[in-house]
């Protein structure tokens, strides 16, 4: 479904992206994971246009990336960029409103199904700065499910929430993969990694440098580097 | 003594809705016009200075840099007094519109830029990640939070206008300060009259500070909690 090729992607003079190929199936869930700057963020920004790539190509069910693929593409932010001046339910109808005209009573209808999905239909008509960290991330994934896209990026998600918020958010992650929807998640949450997703992907100085199941990754991991920032990763989880 | 008052009071009487008449056919109308005018002004000009455009932008920064460095008054005279010796002779009224509208315009244009680039960036990438293109992006997503932001320099710059509008008196415009000094001709009571003059701005700048008040209030809602 996601077909990356040789992207390379430069900042100036920094390379951040040196090369990166990947393969994601429908209905498959991926989790990068990798120390802050290796390079997760800017790939998932890649794949929705937010960056250019400087070489290689983005494929979407064989199609080049562009305006119109870019719409089977929902994107979840680190830090919900919910609009500030919007009701929650305004926030959600917005984009399928202006971007596909669609009757307002009809999408009313969804967005509070949406709501409904992230257990937040009693915040229809709050605005984002009254809501907690977690209920505005999961307002976000309404916001984005709502132009229903055949792909979820979540830049990570739950990174900017504090620790007793990052449950709720993971909960309807979780729900949404069982559904079958398409995810890559950018994440620094081990176990939720390895909990949920069919494939996890080791990103480090702006290379794959392992790619494999949940147990491949976690238990048996057969990179040096890869080694390092699990245990990194345990000593301050 | 109490002849000399009742004089006075008499003018004061007399000559109020003279000049009450003056502010409401012509001092307000032309902050109004000139205002809604330079607005519009002021959003293009913003936009051309935050394109991608090397052009536009290149227009926009000329054209602020020279309305700025010029004095209001001397750009009035060059249209109403200047305009005429190259065949261009245009009525007291529209003059005085076209110098403000183009002050509005330039100095406007630069609050109107910093409010749009106070938004923060998130925004932008959401709306685009939500499939809204740049100008409906910054139609339905930045601008409405952007106007928030610029709601109380742009009330500064109205109100400032409604007082400005007393320099169009110098190209003939019969505003409220040219009524003001009329009569003061005819009766030689200056300061009576253009204390009462300046009076009538107060209570105009006034009405103008109390619906700012109401627009922050409206615009803000969404922070209240």
């Amino acid at each position: 479904m996601i077909t990356i090729n040789n992207v390379r992607k430069k900042f100036g003079n920094l390379e951040v992206l040196k090369g990166i190929n990947l393969n994601v199936k429908r209905g498959e869930v991926v989790c990068v994971i990798g120390s802050s700057g290796s390079g997760k963020s800017t790939l998932l920004r890649c794949m929705n246009t937010l960056e250019s790539v400087t070489s290689g190509t983005i494929h979407i069910d064989g199609k080049p990336l562009d305006d119109q693929t870019t719409k089977d593409i929902g994107m979840v932010f680190q830090r919900f960029n919910l609009f500030a001046h919007l009701t929650v339910l305004e926030n959600i109808m917005l984009a399928p409103m202006v971007v596909k005209g669609e009757s307002k009573d009809k999408l009313k209808e969804n967005a509070m199904k949406l709501l409904r999905k992230v257990g937040l239909e009693q915040k229809a008509d709050a605005y984002p700065n009254q809501l907690s960290g977690g209920q505005q991330q999961r307002v976000a994934i309404a916001r984005a499910l709502a132009m229903q896209p055949k792909i979820m990026l979540f830049d990570e998600p739950t990174s900017s929430l504090d620790p007793e918020l990052v449950g709720e958010v993971l909960e309807v992650m979780k729900a949404l993969a069982e559904e079958g929807m398409t995810m890559l998640i950018a994440t620094h949450e081990m176990e939720f990694a390895r909990e949920v997703s069919d494939r996890v992907i080791f990103l480090d100085g702006g290379i794959i440098v392992e790619d494999g199941t949940p147990e491949e990754i976690f238990e048996n991991p057969k990179h040096e580097r890869t080694k390092v920032f699990l245990n990194r990763m345990r000593k301050s989880g | 003594m109490d002849d000399q008052i009742l004089r006075l009071v008499g003018i004061l009487i007399d000559s109020f809705i003279p000049l009450l008449k003056a502010g409401l056919m012509f001092t307000v109308p032309l902050a109004l016009i000139s205002f809604a005018l330079g607005l519009t002004l002021a959003f293009l000009t913003a936009l051309a200075r935050i394109s991608s455009s090397k052009v536009l932008q290149s227009i926009s920064r000329f054209y602020v840099w020279l309305i700025r460095g010029t004095p209001l008054l001397v750009q009035l005279f060059i249209i109403f007094y200047g305009l005429p010796a190259v065949g261009v002779t245009l009525s007291a009224f529209p003059s005085a519109v076209i110098g403000f509208t183009l002050n509005v315009g330039a100095y406007n244009s630069e609050t109107i830029r910093a409010a749009i680039q106070s938004i923060d960036k998130g925004q932008w990438e959401a709306s685009k990640a939500l499939g809204l293109t740049r100008g409906k992006a910054l139609r339905y997503v930045v601008l409405p939070q952007a106007l928030r932001v610029a709601i109380p320099p742009l009330s500064n710059s109205f109100i400032g206008l409604v007082k400005d509008t007393s320099l169009a008196a110098a190209i003939t415009v019969t505003e409220m300060f040219q009524v003001a000094q009329q009569i003061t001709a005819r009766t030689y009571e200056p300061l009576l009259l253009y204390t009462e003059a300046a009076f009538i701005y107060l209570i105009f700048c006034s009405v103008l500070t109390h619906l700012q008040g109401k627009l922050e209030v409206y615009s803000s809602r969404h922070l209240t909690s």
